[in-house]
């Protein structure tokens, strides 16, 4: 593969995964941003497939096909299940309305770009260059947490930040070791699971995943 | 500015409003086949422009000299526009004024025109209209000189001609991430422009809903038909914009009789496709609700500013 190739490549995929982060903060139906979450796996294990091809390194390509299957299938299904035993298929009032929160995300990727310029600058290359992304996707996986009520979407935004760690890894360290991705894969998978559990026993005891209505001690 | 520049963008003029009510008749018509009716012809448009100027002039009471000037207003901006936009061949830039900023300020000097236009006659309808145009226009407007300015960086420059000429001369830049999150926020921003659905319903006369049609609510006759030239004008010129900007494959670069037909056909074609994809998805469509309508608009934002993130920060 060509350079140029590569770059451009690079570039196109962690395009995607920003993109796509956005998409979560501007869908409404809870199906609609699982379907943007399972893209955004696919173009972070895209990104793990291009630095392989590039540097010849099987073992980022077996990283790639475990990323692929636990963030682009096994998640988005835990996530629809838990959606459709929930009932609750909209995220209908978010504390931050969709607009401000777009305008937030962007701000957000700004004030990033401007603080991690020294770091870029220390060895630049077409992935050093994209580790801002990286760290952008985490803190609007953080901004997800904070400003979504129901439990499903703050499980989204839980995934978010584990991507933006898994991009900014395979980013900056071109490539991660296959064992420490196998043992991050599973974490999320198992803190996905028991997420799910507890939704489910919330909406079987309450009626209702809204975290807002859950700040108060009741017997 | 040279005598050629001048000839083409006087064809460019001429074809685009010969082009216009028969784009909007292929649309209308491709919307009625999926619908299941038959249609009017294509030619429609262009008998009702004919029918309109045969009217004698009729303005409402109490209007003043802007309700009079707004046709020739939005007319005249479009027609500039037109001239020197890069349609049919990229020399076809009236040097400085082919500059991706000015066309984006002609032409909302032309939406301004028709607001200031629908405020005048004083009824409720005309108002709202007007309202209504300038709150999209205003959300509008940074999207859309967000995404030019991403087109602009890896030219090196905003005027059109030179952006078309290097994409030409790079084929790869027309499908690199940058360029791709423009094409959208602009096609976003084209649909709220041009007045289509999902921002606004083109074929709707129902007082709740409608922006444009509440603002020309008041002309009559001759006026009417300049308007609605001048609307069909602009949709023309958004569509052949968007086809020399992202994809302008067999545009004319020299000034030789071969290049020029292929210029003018390959604009034809990519202009009625596009308009008949427009049209495609329409049917599919519902319009937004007014209030989700700036949701729309700053996705349109977000996408052109992360083409600009990525045009500046990744290269």
């Amino acid at each position: 593969m060509s350079s140029a190739l590569y770059q451009q490549l690079l570039d196109l995929a962690v395009g995607g995964v920003l993109a796509s982060a956005m998409l979560v903060l501007w869908r409404r139906t809870l199906r609609a941003v699982v379907r943007v979450l399972a893209a955004q796996g696919v173009c972070v294990a895209a990104v793990a497939v291009l630095i392989g091809a590039y540097s010849d390194d099987v073992e980022v390509v077996v990283v790639a096909a475990l990323i692929l299957v636990v963030k682009g299938v096994v998640v988005p299904r835990v996530l629809r299940r838990a959606i459709a035993a929930s009932g609750e298929s909209r995220e209908i009032q978010p504390l931050v309305n969709v607009a401000a929160s777009l305008l937030t995300a962007a701000a957000i990727t700004l004030v990033v770009y401007a603080t991690t310029r020294d770091v870029v600058a220390l060895a630049p290359s077409p992935t050093s260059q994209a580790l801002p992304i990286g760290i952008a996707v985490v803190l609007i996986g953080f901004f997800v947490l904070t400003t979504r009520r129901k439990a499903v979407s703050q499980t989204v935004g839980f995934v978010l930040v584990d991507n933006g760690i898994t991009l900014v890894a395979l980013l900056a360290t071109a490539g991660i070791p296959f064992v420490v991705e196998l043992g991050a894969s599973l974490d999320l998978l198992l803190a996905v699971v028991i997420l799910q559990v507890l939704a489910a026993r919330m909406q079987l005891k309450f009626g209702a995943t809204d975290l807002d209505q859950l700040r108060e001690l009741r017997d | 500015m040279t005598v050629t520049a001048v000839l083409l963008g006087a064809t460019q003029v001429l074809v685009v409003v010969a082009l216009a009510p028969l784009l909007v008749g292929v649309m209308r018509r491709v919307r009625a086949r999926l619908e299941g009716r038959v249609g009017p012809s294509v030619w429609q448009p262009w008998r009702d422009t004919r029918k309109l100027f045969r009217k004698e002039r009729i303005r409402p009471m109490h209007t003043s000299w802007v309700f009079t000037v707004a046709p020739a207003v939005i007319l005249s901006t479009t027609v500039v526009v037109v001239a020197a936009c890069p349609l049919i061949a990229t020399q076809a830039t009236l040097g400085p004024v082919g500059d991706l900023f000015v066309v984006v300020y002609l032409l909302l000097l032309g939406t301004v025109a028709l607001a200031l236009a629908g405020l005048d006659p004083g009824t409720a309808f005309g108002g709202m209209g007007a309202s209504r145009e300038m709150t999209i226009a205003a959300l509008a407007e940074p999207a859309v000189l967000l995404a030019v300015f991403a087109l602009s960086v890896p030219a090196k420059s905003s005027n059109l001609g030179t952006i078309v000429a290097a994409t030409i001369a790079a084929p790869e830049r027309a499908v690199s991430p940058a360029s791709l999150l423009a094409l959208v926020a602009f096609l976003i921003v084209t649909l709220a422009e041009a007045g289509r659905l999902p921002v606004d319903n083109p074929t709707t006369h129902l007082e709740l809903t409608m922006i444009h049609e509440a603002m020309v609510l008041e002309y009559a006759g001759p006026d009417l038909a300049l308007v609605e030239l001048g609307a069909a004008m602009r949709l023309t010129v958004l569509l052949g914009l968007i086809a020399s900007l992202f994809i302008p494959f067999g545009i004319a670069t020299s000034v030789t009789g071969g290049a020029l037909v292929l210029g003018f056909s390959a604009f034809l074609v990519k202009v009625i496709a596009l308009g008949v994809g427009l049209a495609v998805f329409e049917v599919f469509t519902a319009k937004l609700r007014l209030f989700r309508v700036p949701e729309l608009l700053s996705v349109a934002f977000i996408l052109a500013f992360l083409a600009v993130v990525v045009s500046f920060f990744l290269s």
